[in-house]
């Protein structure tokens, strides 16, 4: 198992540091003059002057490059021309809100997608499965951005259900920072008011984000169940006089949920990107919002940073999910 | 002839197709429809008017027919989405020919590339290439397009690869056939399907995405009759006036489902193994 765990890790070292080249080739060798991009837009000649000898572009490509990979290593991203932080602070303090975001959207898409795609397999080709296979594929076809101003204008502006945006009332004191997820921390500050509060800013954007990945979760659920549903191992569970739910619920589901599991990780590109709109939406704080803030302010390094820690914590996710599904189906470990 | 009677008996996927099919209509006669007036100049006398028989949508706040406006939208909509397959086609087609019918170098080369652009998602990436090229909507094609590349060369990749350990390519390799004859002439058509396929869902993702960029200002800009950009500019009117953010989302909705259904469609027809499953 350690040996699997390595080799998956050692998978992503290339396309990591492939990564590494793409940014600094954006950064560097794609603008005309970088000095003046990174000196932004309203730069005098001075200014842009005193960023290339700072940032070194009179130095030969792989000097800069080797440069650049020191300071990737330490951490240093550079400073953000809008907050006047290191872009390093600033996406550090902001990727807890949308750790927390994506998670519940996740965690509902599955508890939602995979009952469903189960149903829709067990009465494939029935009125249910039909409507479902519609309902997926609009759920898949609908604009988050536009989902989630629809969920606004009917459950907070006209039936006032629920808060408008934020991710916690103005006025409400925030519980001491130990996990920066609000939920937790509401809990272990043991504030129930809080923690309500939070609750309650959470649905719409969980609500919309969660949408495209209930359709994809239902969507290969349904293919995986129909699949398992016609092995040989139902057929004698059958004959042995299971009961029919037992079988489906617990054996072929758990048969089937199992393969699909590495689907979840590919689902959370899919999430990242549409939280780019969606936090932006509920002036949610989290990095997806703030890559829009950058990219309309041309704050060029906090939008490349933002783009290299989400592949970074893209390719932590695909492991992740990886080792669980080795742990859960051992044939995946041995075959790689 | 039979797989047309195939296709015409999958309900969904044909309603799809006269989904596309009537956007596509749409596109070409909405110039001869929609008066440039009412599309672009409008009267602010009649700014956020509910839908009525004279404004069918309604008005937005500078008084244009909301109506006029989306069916205007669907050209640009459809544009913008046909340029970006078809540029991400061009690159990734070769690309994944190329890669997957030699062994060198240079095929392993492209794989990694193509694992880069994939190791971010797709939007990210191309925020921040639109981000580098300038604002606008041809930045924002040309971002999408170099992002998308990926996703159809790895399509192509393994079904070149399937192709090219088939006897019938071994066999023409033995009679002498050159190698670009054999890609463009054997090897392509066995791919195309697949890549069809990935072509039309990807007009419905694309079309998704660009309205996400209108809709943040990266993409389209005013006066232009952007869907994303429309719902973007009528945000501040609401609650009072909801059609004016309510249309134009559902004819995105309206456009990428019947792109989806269709390419649902499409690839069970294609692909044997998963037509077993339904």
């Amino acid at each position: 198992m350690g040996r699997f765990i390595l080799r998956r890790m050692l998978f992503v070292v290339p396309s990591l540091l492939g990564l590494l080249v793409l940014t600094f080739v954006m950064l560097r060798v794609l603008p005309n003059d970088p000095s003046a991009a990174l000196a932004g837009e309203n730069a005098t000649p001075a200014q842009i002057a005193a960023v290339r000898t700072a940032y070194g572009f009179d130095q030969p490509i792989w000097k800069q490059f080797a440069v650049y990979l020191k300071q990737v290593v330490h951490a240093d991203l550079g400073t953000s021309i809008v907050t006047g932080r290191p872009v390093v602070a600033d996406i550090a303090l902001r990727l807890p809100a949308t750790i927390e975001l994506t998670f519940c959207a996740l965690l509902f898409a599955s508890a939602m997608g995979i009952p469903i795609g189960t149903l829709a397999a067990v009465w494939h080709n029935s009125v249910f499965d039909h409507a479902m296979r519609i309902v997926t594929v609009g759920g898949l076809a609908i604009a988050a951005f536009w989902f989630a101003i629809i969920l606004q204008l009917v459950f907070s502006m006209s039936l006032d259900w629920l808060p408008l945006r934020g991710r916690i009332s103005v006025g409400m004191p925030e519980p001491a920072p130990v996990t920066r997820l609000l939920l937790v921390d509401s809990l272990l500050a043991g504030r129930l008011g809080v923690f309500r509060d939070a609750l309650l800013h959470l649905v719409m954007p969980a609500l919309t984000l969660s949408l495209g990945g209930l359709a994809s979760i239902a969507r290969f659920t349904r293919a995986g169940v129909l699949d398992t549903l016609q092995k040989d191992f139902v057929g004698y569970a059958e004959a042995a006089g299971y009961r029919r739910s037992r079988i489906i619920w617990v054996y072929v589901l758990r048969n089937s949920v199992v393969a699909a599991t590495t689907q979840i990780g590919l689902l959370f590109g899919a999430l990242i990107s549409s939280a780019v709109a969606v936090e932006s939406i509920f002036d949610w704080p989290g990095i997806g919002s703030y890559a829009v803030k950058a990219i309309l302010t041309s704050d060029y390094k906090a939008i490349l940073a933002v783009t290299l820690v989400v592949g970074v914590i893209y390719a932590i996710v695909n492991i992740v999910v990886d080792i669980v599904h080795a742990l859960l189906d051992p044939r995946v470990a041995e075959s790689l | 002839m039979l797989i047309l009677i195939k296709f015409l008996r999958d309900v969904p996927a044909v309603l799809g197709a006269v989904i596309v099919l009537s956007v596509a209509a749409l596109a070409v006669v909405a110039p001869l429809v929609a008066s440039p007036e009412a599309v672009f100049d409008g009267n602010l006398l009649e700014r956020l008017q509910p839908p009525s028989s004279v404004h069918l949508f309604g008005t937005d706040n500078l008084g244009r027919d909301i109506c006029a406006r989306v069916m205007v939208g669907s050209r640009g909509a459809l544009l913008v989405a046909l340029s970006v397959v078809v540029l991400a086609v061009a690159i990734g087609v070769p690309a994944g020919l190329y890669a997957g019918y030699t062994t060198s170098w240079g095929s392993e080369l492209v794989m990694r590339i193509t694992d880069v652009f994939l190791a971010v998602p797709q939007l990210i990436l191309a925020l921040a290439i639109a981000q580098l090229i300038g604002k606008g909507l041809e930045s924002a094609m040309v971002a999408l397009g170099l992002t998308y590349w990926p996703f159809f060369c790895r399509t192509v990749y393994a079904e070149t690869r399937r192709v090219r350990s088939t006897l019938f390519v071994d066999a023409l390799e033995g009679i002498g056939a050159s190698r670009s004859r054999i890609l463009m002439v054997h090897v392509l058509p066995n791919v195309a399907s697949p890549v069809i396929v990935r072509a039309t869902i990807g007009m419905g993702f694309t079309i998704l995405t660009t309205a996400v960029l209108g809709f943040l200002g990266i993409g389209a800009t005013p006066p232009m009759p952007d869907w994303g950009l429309a719902i973007a500019e009528s945000r501040e009117y609401l609650p009072d006036s909801w059609w004016a953010v309510t249309f134009p989302g559902l004819a995105i909705l309206a456009t990428v489902l019947g792109f989806n259904l269709l390419g649902d469609g499409l690839r069970d027809l294609v692909d044997p193994r998963l037509r077993r499953s339904r």
